[in-house]
C-alpha cells in the first residue's frame, strides 16, 4: 500500500517512497508550503483597496482568498512573492515588503516540513 | 504452427507490433527506422490494428507524448533512430524516473557526425544511463522475438520500466532474412492485457506524475529506480523462459556460441555476430578452440554472468561499434573489463572498434582478431590502447 504524501517526509525510505514519486491524492500541493521560497512579502492597504478583485485572477499560486465578493488577506503560507499583484492593481493597494513576513515561526530546515510534531504546533 | 517467411527486420517489428495493437503510438519518421511508424499507419489505415497513431513534429514531441499516454494508461510504443533519439534526450530520462513502461524500437545508426546514416550503436549507447533496459538483436529473428517480450519485461510489477529493442540500421533493419513467425493467438495470449493500477485516466483517482523532487527525495527515488532495474534481471530471464515455451527460441542475457570450451573469445553486440559466427565456424574447423558471446541485455548489465562465461578463456577481444572518445576504449570494453576485474577473471581482453558509421565487417576480419588474441595470448603480443578493425592506416 503507498503512503499518502501527508505520510511522505525526510525520513521516509527509499523503499516506502512512491513509484516515481508519483502521487495517488488530489490537491496535495497545499501541503507544500511555497511561502517558505519568499523573500519579499505583499502588504495590502486597506484604506486605498477598492475590492476590484484584479488582483485574484494575476495572482499565479491562488494566494489571494475571496469571500462574499471580498478579497481577504494573502495566503502567506503559499505566496511566493513574486510581486505580479503589485503590479496587477490599479490603486496601488499592494506594496511589497522585504523579508519573509508572516511565517518567521515555521520550521526552518527545509521546504515541506514534514515533522509531524510541528505540524501540531501549527495546529494543522 | 509457425509461420516460415522472409521479411527485413523493420518488417519483422512490424508485424510482432500488428500481433501486440499497442493503444498509442507518438513518432516522428527518421532513417533506417522510419519504416516502422509508416507500417504501423499502413495497418492502422487498413484496419488491421485500432492503435493510435499521433504524427508528432519532432522526437521531443515523439516521447513526451509516449509519456503523457504512458501516464494515461495506455501500452505505448513509439521508434527511433539516431539523432530522433538525441533529439528526445531530456524526456528519454523522464520516462524512466517517472517508471513507465514504454517500449521504443531503436534501429540503431550512428550519430552525427561526421554525417552519416549507417549502422552504429553511438544513438541507443549514449543512451545507455537514462535508466531504460537495452535489448539488442543479432537479425530479424531476434529483433521479432525480443519486440515481443519487451511488454512483459517493462510492464512486470516489480520493473516498470521503458524498454529500448535495439536492431542495427540497414544491415537488420532492411537487409530480407528468413524468419519464422507465431501466430497472433498464442502471441496475444502470451503479451497480455495492459492493466496498470495507477494511471491518470483513471476513475477516482487524481494523480500527479512526475513531480518536482527537493534534494531531500531525489536520491532515494534514483535508489528505488536503480533496485528495479536490478530487478529487471529476473523478469528478463523468466519472460525469455515463458517465451521459449511457447517458440521454442531460447533467450537470456547473451548466447553462447562455441563458448563453453573457448580459448579465444569476441564479444560483441548485434549483426556482426552473424559474421563472427561463421569466423568461428571456420577456425573450429581449423582446430581453434574460438567462441562468441554475443550480449542480448546491456541494460540492465549482467556484469557477473559475462565474466562468469568469461572464466576459463585465455584471451577476449570485445568489441564496440560505438566511440567513447574516453581515449580507453567503448562503452562495451569499459562496463565488461570493469567486471572482469571484478569478478577476477584473469583472461588477457582488448577492446576493439569496429564496423562504425556502418563500415563492412568481413568474416577475415574476424578471423583476424582470433588470431590477434592467440598472438596475445600465446606469444604475449600487445596491442595498442583500443585497435580499429580494418582502419587504413
Amino acid at each position: 500500500m503507498e503512503l499518502r504524501a501527508s505520510e511522505i517526509n525526510e525520513s521516509t525510505r527509499w523503499q516506502d517512497l512512491t513509484e516515481g514519486l508519483k502521487i495517488y491524492e488530489p490537491a496535495t500541493s497545499r501541503q507544500f508550503e511555497t511561502g517558505e521560497w519568499r523573500t519579499q512579502t505583499p502588504v495590502l492597504d486597506h484604506e486605498k483597496c477598492k475590492q476590484c478583485l484584479l488582483c485574484v485572477p494575476y495572482c499565479p499560486d491562488s494566494c489571494i482568498p475571496v469571500k462574499d465578493g471580498k478579497r481577504l488577506e494573502f495566503d502567506l503560507d503559499h505566496c511566493k512573492g513574486c510581486g505580479i499583484c503589485v503590479k496587477a492593481c490599479p490603486f496601488g493597494a499592494i506594496t511589497l515588503v522585504e523579508g519573509k513576513i508572516g511565517i518567521e515561526n515555521r520550521h526552518q530546515d527545509s521546504v515541506t516540513c514534514g515533522d509531524t510534531s510541528c505540524q501540531e504546533k501549527e495546529g494543522k | 504452427m509457425a509461420i516460415r517467411t522472409r521479411m527485413s527486420g523493420n518488417e519483422a517489428l512490424a508485424e510482432a507490433i500488428r500481433q501486440i495493437n499497442p493503444d498509442v503510438m507518438p513518432a516522428f519518421p527518421i532513417t533506417p527506422s522510419t519504416e516502422i511508424p509508416q507500417f504501423v499507419s499502413t495497418m492502422i489505415a487498413n484496419g488491421q490494428i485500432d492503435t493510435e497513431f499521433i504524427p508528432v513534429e519532432s522526437e521531443h514531441s515523439s516521447m513526451s507524448a509516449a509519456i503523457g499516454a504512458s501516464a494515461a494508461g495506455a501500452r505505448t510504443l513509439t521508434a527511433t533512430s539516431s539523432a530522433g533519439l538525441a533529439y528526445m534526450w531530456e524526456v528519454v530520462y523522464v520516462a524512466a524516473s517517472s517508471r513507465l513502461p514504454i517500449v521504443m524500437d531503436v534501429v540503431n545508426r550512428g550519430l552525427t557526425g561526421p554525417l552519416n546514416i549507417n549502422a552504429e550503436h553511438s544513438d541507443s549507447m549514449g543512451a545507455r544511463d537514462s535508466g531504460w533496459i537495452q535489448i539488442y538483436a543479432e537479425n530479424n529473428q531476434e529483433a521479432y522475438d525480443n519486440m515481443l517480450q519487451a511488454y512483459r519485461i517493462a510492464e512486470h510489477p516489480d520493473v516498470h520500466l521503458p524498454v529500448m529493442i535495439c536492431q542495427d540500421g540497414f544491415i537488420t533493419s532492411h537487409a530480407v532474412e528468413s524468419i519464422s513467425l507465431l501466430e497472433d493467438e498464442p502471441v496475444k495470449k502470451f503479451v497480455g492485457t495492459y492493466e496498470p493500477e495507477h494511471f491518470l485516466l483513471k476513475e477516482n483517482e487524481p494523480m500527479a506524475v512526475g513531480p518536482y523532487a527537493v534534494s531531500n527525495y531525489c536520491m532515494e527515488a534514483k535508489k528505488a529506480q536503480a533496485e528495479a532495474m536490478i530487478r529487471s534481471k529476473q523478469v528478463i530471464l523468466d519472460v525469455a523462459k515463458e517465451f521459449a515455451e511457447m517458440s521454442g527460441r531460447t533467450y537470456g542475457f547473451y548466447e553462447g556460441y562455441q563458448l563453453e570450451d573457448a580459448d579465444y573469445v569476441v564479444v560483441a553486440i548485434g549483426s556482426v555476430c552473424g559474421t563472427a559466427k561463421d569466423a568461428i565456424d571456420q577456425l573450429r574447423a581449423k582446430g581453434m578452440k574460438a567462441g562468441l558471446m554475443k550480449v542480448r541485455v546491456f541494460r540492465p548489465f549482467p556484469g557477473e554472468e559475462f565474466a562468469e562465461a568469461l572464466r576459463n578463456c585465455k584471451a577476449v577481444a570485445i568489441m564496440d561499434r560505438a566511440e567513447s572518445y574516453s581515449g580507453q576504449g567503448g562503452p562495451l570494453g569499459a562496463e565488461l573489463m570493469a567486471a572482469m576485474y571484478r569478478a577476477k577473471v584473469q583472461a588477457e581482453a582488448v577492446n576493439i572498434m569496429y564496423g562504425l558509421s556502418g563500415r563492412d565487417v568481413r568474416v577475415e576480419d574476424i578471423e583476424k582478431v582470433f588470431a590477434d588474441l592467440q598472438d596475445m595470448a600465446e606469444n604475449g603480443k600487445t596491442f595498442a590502447q583500443y585497435p580499429y578493425l580494418g582502419l587504413r592506416e
